[in-house]
């Protein structure tokens, strides 16, 4: 809702323009100035009153940094094991799907961000499988989503518990892509967002960074899948050039710390060991500090576009398919019995 | 004369041998020279080692192979195992002569690519249990044949197991695979890539790794007590790494001045046999200087005996009654071999009388069955001769009505032509009378009656 703001009388009339906050001191009248303009403030206070909400899912095998980069991302404590203390990391015995929300604030700007954890992914002895649980899931927040749409009486704004994103920890053996991450990635880069990262980067020296950035884009390139940002929802040149750059430097080699140490008179989040000290934000030595931009700086509203009108309408297009076929074993869409919606 | 000429050169000989004097052969007895001789004999003969390494793809196993003997088994131009992509594990072995100061090592070393990289990794260990196991069943039948000339051993001497820098614990595959191995061979588990873990990550790994270890009963290489004290606290001293976490280079970098091998980084650089960086001095000298020959008595006198024993036990026991187990494993294999040939043939002979016995009963069984199938035939002909003759009298009944019927008829018609020829007669009779009246009257009648 717009809030109209009464505005102040002047002795001379106030000249037509935007009606928010701004006083006008002297009576100047622009004839070629509408406002049109003016809709960007709008929808900022729009947003800025609504929040942002955020869902990023986090998949790897134990012991690949992901509550700490989590962590490292949103500068808080934002993972699993921070908000459960447990001392021991005992892996289950099957994939399960842990999600904890956050409530972040910045400069008034308010995000609910929710981190949904998959441990076991990727841990046990027969992993055949196992992406079936996460797939589940996601489908599920699409469902939900759905069902929340296709209502009569629907809520006036529909709480999203889609999964935007997925980064994909990718161990680093520097040799190649292992056949779990490559079945992995090929079947839930059809239905959401995957961002793959080279996890615990400090491990590989720069040449060997760079070799093992080729064979992995290669060997996505050779099974046809299409990791964020894709190449065919490019919109305009614009975006192609920045995408193409960043296309160019996927996957990211990160570091994950929550730790800070001192680095030449300043603080610094990084990791120290008994050659050197590794700082997470620093460029030369590994590329968080683009993960972090492309996610929360830059690409986060396009994230969340992709998200809404390209996955979850091949979704939302799929089931209504199905349901109108008389789908087999899928439970039909459940209308509520105060509505009778006639599906075309 | 060449009998004197002999005895003096023979004498010239003796003394030369016999010159070194009493200390200098060790000794009033000389009993100290024995482990000399012993030095001599098998530098002579040369050293074999063979030396298997197990770990997921990528965790570093031919850099560090590289490292340890400082070659290079994997190079540019033969890529090694973990270059290639492979479907099922696999089990390759290469081998390397390498020479130093005199001494002659046969290092064999055994690669298992492929292991824990699948999807599905059930029984990804069996490949490396087949492997063993064969090459100790090798030097089993080596041992026990007749003519053992040569007996080259090529029985895996110490298993190396890669474990990834998780930093949180042991992996479910890296348990079923130490608990399936630790009484096959020496397994020695390393932390590989060390460089990732900090100092105080390294600890915690540490010691979340031997704690599991101790939970799941599994027993890794031990190093044996030595009575020196000094040689004791240096062992107390690698105990307290273990599991060791190394490093491996083989890229040559110089830091301060100084040529070192190790990773460079933007941030520093990663020396390799530094001891604060990473444990690796320590198993080069674990490894090859110091208890290398412990570690192939171990296999020898403890891996190998079990799997001796376990053998030859399925050998003698096998189709024997388990009750009867006790006295059987003293008996010398000859006479058991002997029992078990008897006890074949008297299999064999009751068979036999079984089988004939089931011939005899066949051919009975079959002989009823022909004589019941005869008598079958035998009544059958009766009854149909029996219809037949039913049926001809019938037709000889059918016959004799039908002659009576013909004669019948046969009269029947003599008579009809009787009286068909009285009325002939009859009626031409009558025409001639109409035909003499007429004549008298005019012949208009007769137009008439036609």
């Amino acid at each position: 809702d717009l809030e109209l703001e009464i505005p102040v009388l002047h002795e001379v009339p106030p000249p037509l323009g935007p009606l928010y906050g701004e006083k006008h001191s002297a009576p100047v009248v622009d004839f070629s100035y509408v406002g049109i303009d003016a809709i960007l403030e709008q929808m900022r206070r729009k947003a800025m009153k609504q929040g942002f909400e955020l869902n990023i899912m986090v998949v790897g095998q134990s012991g690949l940094g992901k509550s700490t980069l989590m962590n490292t991302l949103f500068k808080s404590k934002v993972s699993r094991k921070s908000v459960l203390a447990t001392a021991q990391e005992k892996i289950p015995k099957t994939i399960e799907i842990k999600s904890i929300s956050h409530d972040i604030e910045e400069k008034g700007v308010r995000m609910k961000l929710t981190v949904i954890d998959t441990p076991g992914f990727g841990d046990q002895i027969n992993n055949e499988n196992c992406w079936q649980p996460i797939m589940r899931f996601i489908n599920d927040q699409y469902e939900v989503y759905l069902q929340e749409e296709i209502n009569i009486d629907r809520k006036k704004r529909i709480p999203d518990s889609r999964v935007h994103c997925c980064i994909y920890f990718i161990p680093p053996t520097g040799h190649c892509l292992r056949p779990l991450d490559v079945e992995f990635m090929r079947r839930l880069s059809k239905v959401v967002n995957i961002v793959p990262v080279i996890a615990k980067a400090d491990t590989l020296t720069l040449e060997e960074r760079d070799f093992f950035k080729q064979k992995i884009r290669e060997e996505l390139r050779a099974n046809g899948i299409d990791v964020y940002p894709q190449k065919e929802f490019d919109e305009d040149e614009e975006d192609r050039m920045i995408n193409e750059k960043i296309r160019e430097m996927i996957p990211f080699a990160v570091v994950g710390s929550d730790q800070e140490y001192q680095v030449n008179g300043r603080r610094l989040l990084g990791r120290k060991t008994k050659w050197g000290t590794i700082e997470v934000e620093n460029i030369a030595h590994c590329e968080f500090a683009y993960l972090r931009d492309l996610l929360i700086r830059t690409h986060m509203q396009n994230i969340k576009d992709i998200t809404s009108t390209i996955h979850y309408e091949m979704y939302r297009v799929r089931r209504l398919n199905e349901n109108n076929t008389g789908g087999g074993n899928i439970s039909p869409l459940q209308l509520n019995s105060s509505s009778t919606l006639e599906l075309t | 004369m060449s009998v004197t000429a002999d005895r003096s050169s023979v004498d010239s000989c003796l003394t030369a041998v016999f010159s070194f004097t009493a200390e200098e052969l060790g000794g009033l007895r000389g009993l100290a020279n024995l482990p000399n001789q012993v030095y001599r004999k098998s530098v002579k003969r040369g050293f074999e080692f063979t030396l298997m390494v197990v770990g997921e793809s990528g965790l570093g196993k031919s850099t560090l192979i590289n490292s340890l003997f400082l070659t290079d088994l994997y190079s540019k131009d033969y890529p090694g195992p973990s270059q290639r992509i492979k479907k099922t594990v696999q089990v390759e072995q290469s081998k390397v002569l390498i020479k130093e100061g005199g001494v002659q090592l046969t290092l064999t070393i055994v690669d298992t690519p492929g292991f824990g990289d699948a999807v599905d990794n059930s029984n990804c260990w069996q490949p490396v249990i087949n492997y063993i196991d064969s090459k100790c069943e090798d030097f089993l039948n080596a041992e026990s044949r007749v003519n053992r000339r040569s007996m080259p051993d090529n029985r895996v001497h110490c298993c190396l197991y890669f474990i990834a820098p998780s930093g949180h614990g042991l992996k479910p595959l890296d348990i079923e695979f130490m608990k399936r191995l630790h009484d096959k061979v020496n397994v020695i588990p390393l932390i590989a890539k060390a460089d990732t873990l900090t100092p105080e990550e390294c600890q915690l790994f540490k010691k979340q790794i031997m704690k599991e270890i101790q939970e799941h009963k599994i027993k890794i290489y031990e190093f044996p007590d030595t009575e020196d004290d000094e040689d004791n606290k240096l062992i107390r001293k690698i105990k307290e790494k273990m599991p060791l976490a190394v490093v491996g280079s083989n890229v040559v970098i110089e830091v301060n001045g100084k040529k070192v091998r190790g990773r460079q980084y933007p941030w520093g650089v990663a020396e390799v046999e530094n001891g604060e960086h990473c444990d690796f001095t320590v198993l080069r000298n674990m490894l090859i200087r110091t208890h290398m020959q412990n570690l192939k008595d171990v296999t020898n006198n403890v891996h190998y005996e079990n799997y001796r024993s376990k053998k030859l036990a399925a050998v003698t026991c096998n189709g024997v009654d388990n009750s009867k187990v006790k006295g059987q494993l003293t008996k010398s294999p000859l006479a058991q071999m002997e029992e078990e040939r008897r006890e074949h043939v008297m299999k064999m002979k009751k068979m036999e009388a079984e089988m004939e016995q089931v011939f005899e009963m066949k051919v009975k069984e079959k002989k009823q069955k022909l004589k019941d199938s005869e008598a079958e035939l035998e009544r059958r002909h009766e009854q149909m001769k029996r219809n037949l003759e039913a049926q001809y009298k019938e037709l000889e009944e059918k016959r004799r009505v039908f002659e009576e019927e013909k004669i019948n008829w046969e009269a029947q018609q003599k008579i009809l032509e009787q009286q068909k020829l009285d009325a002939s007669k009859s009626v031409s009779q009558w025409l001639q009378r109409v035909f003499t009246c007429k004549f008298k009257f005019n012949f208009s009648p007769l137009t008439c009656c036609i």
